[in-house]
């Protein structure tokens, strides 16, 4: 089996060592997408986030996780006891051969085995270990329980969104852990670029708290500038201490997302649409004798804007989303679709750029269509060579590196190293 | 522009010509400015950064260098102006390109070449850039013109879908959501190449897609649809796997915290903290599957508790025992925070004209070399003079020459 996930990526031979659950899986396989040598280690068993769902075919079964499927793709996987004796050895001698340890245990744990990044630079001083957890290494929060709703909610982006006046409401799928797996690919990769001036790695510490924070926009300016806390406006956005402007608009089969706008914006992105309204003698008299361009809408208040969105609203409903899309790309409107997930797997400009990929999954015997690369490169490639791996799948490879053979697999094996 | 720190930083010496403007661009050359690459961001007076245009204005007072929602974004940047339009910007631009390790942009597509500045023309010029365009769906494809802003990437990708009441439709996805997951695959991919760069000698471009960036953030969901033919549903807080798991309603105006409960520990320890030993042995919540079905009268007894309290009372308390936790912190809070004091996640640097202004740092610290903002975003072309003379070497007799020619507006 080929050693590179991707042969021609641009981080080809950079080995991770992946010590994540869920907290951390994207970071290593954004780094996987671009040819890294990621080693999912998973403690015997397999990483007890694989129980998390959805999962293929509705089957619970940690080897048909499509969450594990979707963020370990360009992995290989192996099993390891970092908690042994002999399995903290062999952890040491696989970061001898490494440049990057990713992991997302409580502060401290590592530290507390002997395995942290103090001992590992011993060991190794080109090592890049990366941390991702949910406050922080150090402070006052270092040892909290961190979970998607506390730490959204501490992050300052939960209080941000909901019904007005009412109890704030989360992202349905968790975002925090995301948010800090790609803020640790950041920091991993620009760490690799000093270790090349400098000679040596180091730690990377990542705040999922601190990431989600950078989500809340201009939040904290608002409080700083003008002692300001943007309210919760359900569909709509708040554009001025007076005024929300409807952003989610219901149309005949869904949902498409469109905000009024004034200014150059305005006549470049509202005015089309009300001509647009008017060729099906949907547009009023009101909405036609707006100028957009010297319109204001920092200056209107909630029932000006009603005004204008309420024409506009019955306008939306005559149609469906693929009818206004269309519509809105020939006028140039800044208007899409709120997709579901089907409307994403259907979009044709997605297929047309061949973006989705089919994986095989010999063992499901079938092929899977995963989301490909997040860029085209001239010189490289970003996309999924591999799936995720099985339990223990890449044992015997990756063992054999540092001289084990299949008897010695077998006896770690019975003593549940591996 | 105020001195580098001495020290170390991870980005030492690399040079970045800067297109980007709006907020997923400038992001990711302010990441990289916070650790040591010298950034020179190009505007023109005709056409200044759109950021600079909205508020929060200093003191409310509007004006195109008073705004947080630019200035947030382009710290450590040397700004100048340079009117592309003049026929004398391109021996000017040639000059800026041969200076420059990286080229960033995020127009729509097309722009950039209707300047001479696409890849092709750039590798003319310097034969190993490395150039990253960063549009809303990649350089090709039917779509590719579309203009993409935050909203509407986030409406495109399912992420907006995501957010919400099952019996409201979506509650919008508060700001600007994608540019900020964005910045972080432009910087992975950017700074890999450069790396690669040091060792083949070959430049890269990158046609980073923001949309495909964004479905990195709900493929799990793409894949049910694709294999379930289930489609993602509104869930508001509630989580299929822990009870309860809520934002309840505190002390005082507009204030609530978050308690997830995932296993039966860490019930046991909700229930010692309430002080509530009767629901141990209540047969509507001994078990995760009975919390669950008595989910709704279970948050009203748990927020019967949590409303007498300001969240920072029981927030401690809450994880003292084990039970995760949180405050939805708003306002003032942003800046008490004790964590994100302790992490300086703010800092705040002199601005010329609007004065101290705060700074955010990344979610990441690198142990050896930190990075750190030392000049504040620039005003409107602040260094013209010190870029196109110092920088690069112009003399200044051309620098007078094509500044009343109007070749810096």
């Amino acid at each position: 089996m080929e050693k590179q996930a991707t042969s021609n990526g641009l981080l080809n031979g950079f080995r991770v060592l992946d010590l994540t659950d869920d907290t951390g899986w994207l970071c290593g396989k954004v780094l996987g997408d671009l040819g890294a040598d990621v080693i999912k280690i998973e403690p015997p068993g397999g990483d007890r986030a694989r129980a998390s769902g959805p999962f293929y075919q509705d089957a619970i079964d940690p080897e048909k996780s499509l969450h594990w499927f979707a963020f370990n793709a360009n992995k290989r996987g192996i099993t390891l006891s970092i908690e042994t004796h002999r399995g903290k050895e062999l952890f040491n001698q696989l970061v001898s051969g490494a440049d990057c340890v990713i992991e997302s245990f409580q502060p401290g744990y590592l530290d507390g085995l002997g395995l942290g990044y103090s001992s590992l630079r011993c060991l190794n001083p080109r090592i890049i270990v990366t941390s991702i957890t949910p406050f922080g290494q150090s402070g006052p929060y270092r040892d909290y329980q961190g979970s998607d709703l506390a730490v959204m909610a501490m992050g300052g982006y939960t209080a941000l969104c909901g019904e007005p006046g009412q109890r704030p409401v989360r992202i349905s799928f968790p975002q925090a852990c995301l948010m800090a797996s790609v803020e640790a690919g950041a920091g991993t990769i620009i760490a690799r670029y000093a270790r090349g001036t400098i000679g040596c790695g180091q730690h990377v510490d990542v705040s999922m708290q601190e990431s989600v924070l950078w989500y809340t926009f201009l939040a904290p300016q608002l409080w700083e500038l003008d002692k300001v806390i943007p309210q919760r406006g359900g569909p709509c956005q708040q554009v001025s201490s007076r005024a929300f402007r409807r952003m989610y608009w219901r149309c005949r089969d869904g949902f498409v997302v469109f905000g009024i706008l004034g200014g150059g914006f305005g006549s470049r992105y509202v005015a089309p649409l009300v001509k647009w309204m008017d060729e099906d003698g949907m547009a009023p008299d009101h909405l036609k004798a707006i100028n957009w361009s010297t319109l204001d809408i920092s200056k209107l208040s909630t029932e000006d804007l009603r005004r204008i969105e309420e024409p506009i609203a019955r306008f939306f409903m005559q149609h469906s989303k693929e009818e206004l899309v269309r519509g809105s790309m020939k006028r140039r409107l800044l208007l899409c679709a709120l997709s579901t997930c089907q409307d994403v797997v259907e979009d044709s400009d997605l297929r047309d750029r061949r973006f989705w990929q089919e994986v095989p999954h010999n063992e499901l015997g079938r092929n899977i269509s995963y989301p490909g690369g997040f860029a085209t490169l001239s010189g490289a490639a970003c996309k999924i060579s591999r799936r995720a791996p099985t339990i223990g799948e890449h044992n015997a490879d990756i063992y054999a590196e540092i001289g084990l053979g299949s008897e010695d697999l077998s006896n770690l094996r019975q003593a549940g190293v591996v | 522009m105020q001195e580098m720190d001495t020290a170390t930083q991870a980005l030492d010496g690399v040079k970045v010509a800067d297109f980007t403007w709006a907020i997923a661009g400038p992001i990711t050359t302010q990441m990289l400015a916070f650790h040591g690459a010298r950034v020179v961001k190009i505007e023109s007076i005709m056409r200044p950064d759109g950021q600079r245009t909205w508020g929060p204005f200093r003191d409310n007072i509007p004006g195109i260098n008073r705004t947080a929602a630019f200035t947030k974004y382009n710290a450590n940047k040397y700004g100048i102006t340079l009117n592309l339009n003049h026929p004398k910007a391109a021996g000017v631009v040639r000059k800026l390109i041969g200076w420059a390790d990286v080229v960033a942009e995020n127009f729509t597509p097309g722009t950039m070449a209707n300047w001479g500045l696409s890849y092709e023309d750039l590798i003319r010029i310097k034969p190993d850039i490395v150039m990253i365009s960063m549009s809303a769906r990649g350089q090709t494809g039917p779509l590719a013109q579309l203009p993409g802003i935050g909203p509407n990437l986030a409406g495109m990708s399912g992420l907006a879908g995501l957010c919400g009441w099952p019996d409201n439709g979506p509650s919008f996805i508060y700001g600007a959501y994608t540019d900020f997951l964005v910045p972080h695959f432009a910087i992975v991919t950017l700074v890999a190449a450069l790396d690669n760069r040091r060792t083949t000698g070959k430049g890269q471009y990158i046609d980073l897609s923001q949309l495909a960036c964004a479905i990195q953030f709900n493929t799990p969901l793409l894949l049910d649809y694709a294999m379930n033919g289930r489609d993602m549903s509104l869930k508001g807080n509630k989580c299929d796997h822990a009870a309860p798991h809520q934002i309840y309603r505190c002390r005082g105006q507009d204030r609530w915290c978050a308690i997830a409960v995932f296993d039966d520990t860490q019930w046991r320890a909700l229930c010692n903290v309430i002080g509530a030993p009767g629901w141990l042995e209540d047969p509507r919540f001994d078990t995760l599957p009975s919390r669950k079905r008595n989910e709704d009268e279970l948050d009203r007894l748990v927020e019967a508790w949590t409303v007498k309290f300001a969240p920072e009372e029981i927030v401690p308390l809450l994880q003292a025992a084990g039970v995760p936790a949180g405050t939805a912190i708003v306002g003032q809070e942003f800046f008490d925070d004790p964590q994100l004091k302790h992490r300086a996640h703010f800092s705040w640097l002199d601005h010329p004209e609007i004065g101290q202004q705060s700074y955010e740092s990344p979610g990441f610290r690198l142990s050896g070399t930190p990075g750190l903002y030392y000049s504040p975003a620039p005003c409107l072309g602040q260094h013209n003079e010190y870029v196109y003379t110092e920088l690069l070497g112009m003399p200044d007799e051309e620098f007078c020459e094509l500044l009343n020619e109007g070749v810096f507006q």
